[in-house]
């Protein structure tokens, strides 16, 4: 009794938690006059997505997005491997000590040091590009210890016989340990990727332009532009073009990108 | 002689290797906190063309500043309306989309897909739900019959309506990590509880919650920072408002830096945040096996 009763009550959950999309998605595709109201009728509509492309740069606000996304995730992936090998196979002086400054940045995220770091980016005149909203996360604590950890299952046997090919230590990270890494690069990849598409705070207090605007602060300032509930058709049609790649990957790639979420956090 | 030789190499070698990292790390991390710990300690604000050092005055003013304990009692009942119920759901979605017989790749995707949904968006599509009237929340409680409610106007209601919203958005995200905790459990030891015929209960309370411990400090962590750095919904739904109802540190700091443009002031703000999350880390240090996770 109890059993169906809890079941019964999770997949009214699933369907609770499932509601806001619907009915986001559900409102982008209603007439104006019928958005805020409550009818079931058939009729659908594109014009507020055809409206929305007219009246925002949405397509340059893609752009930068993208750039911005795949700028991070390069560099990151380089530094990070670099960091990586150097902690799990290499012993050397101030190991310790330079893992605590590591584990600092996991502890304190440049994501609360938005004021800090704007006074760091005027300094260097950075202020309003693309490259000023990716430095601050050009170093990742996380991506170094997720790497770490997996390169230091591989067993040091295969560096030996590379190195007994005459392989040279960069040839022996880039043919050894990076193709043997390779889950773990997808599942920080995906992580990566989907908190640097979802991040707010620092591109809109350093960008002012729409060249350098990122998909989420130009989703903010359309939204903002209108009087509450006015163009709620709108304002749900430009809220699901932003949803949209990041959700289609997902469904598509499900099952990969649990298990990489999976993979992230906890071994 | 040669031996030594080795060594130093191996050394050089390292540190260029972290060299890249490290760079980023100091000039974004350390060295900014470094300068906002001095700038705390200087009057720069627009009234202020060039900062002068005026000692404590500016943690003096944000101790009698009542929006500042507003913010920080604010964020502190986030934590407590967001943390514990977002982490025991989680648990309950992972015990279900575990076992579920039917559909447990909807169940899975329905729970967790609010992850990939960037907060801006979030923050859209709530502001619709609440909006008094027209909102869904609204065409709800109309057919239930009960009076319109102003959720986000009205002070007594809007930090409910932030945690339930947030508590959406995370838990699925937790439920991962729980799904991967259930993973390492060994069957072996269901099977012999199930042969000494222990009910459900005792079999959760005695293996399955015990066992999940490490998960559940873990996202309890993820959970609390996150509270902290969890504001961009409020830049499209409240401003922090009614009367700072809503508001929280680190909107705070923002509204601080670039609307008052206290800079003083805003780096004041900065090292409590710093500080408050230290000390969580350190506290996570203690209170758990580091080998957990990081080894």
């Amino acid at each position: 009794m109890l059993r169906k009763f809890t079941t019964v009550g999770m997949y009214g959950l699933a369907v609770l938690w499932l509601f806001p999309l619907l009915w986001a998605v559900w409102t982008s595709f209603r007439p104006r006059e019928l958005a805020t109201s409550w009818s079931l009728s058939a009729d659908f509509t594109l014009d507020n997505f055809a409206k929305v492309w007219d009246s925002a740069p949405f397509d340059q606000y893609y752009i930068n997005t993208f750039l911005i996304v795949t700028g991070i995730l390069v560099a990151q992936i380089i530094t990070a491997t670099l960091a990586a090998y150097a902690f799990a196979k290499l012993q050397f002086w101030g190991k310790d000590v330079l893992f605590v400054l590591f584990l600092v940045q996991l502890m304190v995220p440049a994501d609360i040091l938005i004021f800090p770091n704007y006074n760091v980016l005027r300094d260097l005149s950075l202020l309003d590009t693309k490259i000023g909203i990716m430095l601050p996360y050009f170093a990742s604590a996380f991506g170094v210890f997720l790497l770490r950890q997996t390169f230091k299952t591989i067993p040091h046997e295969l560096e030996e016989a590379a190195r007994m090919e005459g392989c040279s230590w960069f040839q022996i990270l880039w043919r050894v340990y990076v193709p043997l890494a390779k889950p773990t690069y997808i599942a920080f990849g995906l992580v990566s990727v989907s908190y640097h598409w979802n991040n707010f705070m620092w591109p809109l207090i350093i960008t002012n332009s729409v060249e350098n605007r990122p998909l989420t602060v130009g989703l903010a300032i359309f939204a903002q532009s209108f009087e509450t509930g006015a163009q709620w058709a709108e304002v749900s049609a430009a809220t699901v073009m932003v949803i949209f790649p990041l959700l289609l990957a997902f469904l598509v790639f499900q099952r990969q990108f649990i298990n990489s979420f999976i993979h992230s956090g906890v071994k | 002689m040669g031996e030594l030789r080795a060594k130093w190499k191996v050394n050089m070698y390292a540190w260029l290797l972290l060299l890249p990292s490290l760079i980023f790390l100091l000039l974004f991390t350390f060295y900014p906190v470094i300068q906002t710990f001095i700038l705390s300690f200087h009057q720069a604000d627009l009234g202020s063309p060039e900062p002068f050092f005026n000692g404590i005055d500016n943690y003096k003013q944000m101790v009698e500043d009542e929006v500042f304990w507003k913010v920080l009692t604010n964020n502190i009942w986030f934590a407590i309306g967001t943390v514990p119920t977002s982490v025991a759901l989680a648990l309950g979605m992972a015990l279900f989309a575990n076992k579920a017989l039917r559909g447990k790749s909807f169940i899975r995707t329905a729970y967790f897909y609010p992850t990939v949904v960037p907060m801006i968006a979030v923050a859209n599509i709530w502001l619709f739900i609440y909006t008094p009237e027209y909102g869904a929340l609204s065409h709800v409680m109309e057919w239930f019959g009960k009076g319109d409610m102003n959720w986000l106007g009205d002070q007594k209601n809007v930090m409910w309506a932030m945690i339930f919203m947030v508590i959406w958005k995370e838990a699925g995200y937790f439920m991962i990590f729980y799904l991967a905790g259930l993973q390492n459990i060994s069957q072996e030891l269901y099977e012999s509880a199930s042969m000494e015929g222990a009910s459900s209960w005792t079999v959760f309370r005695r293996i399955t919650f015990p066992l999940l411990m490490p998960t559940t400090m873990f996202v309890s962590i993820i959970a609390f920072t996150n509270s902290f750095k969890l504001v961009d919904h409020l830049v499209i739904m409240t401003k922090g408002g009614p009367d700072n109802a809503s508001n929280l540190l680190l909107y705070y700091i923002y509204e601080t830096a670039f609307s008052f443009w206290d800079q003083g002031m805003a780096s004041a703000l900065t090292i409590v945040m710093v500080v408050l999350l230290l000390l969580v880390a350190a506290f996570q240090f203690f209170a758990m096996d580091k080998k957990i996770h990081y080894n």
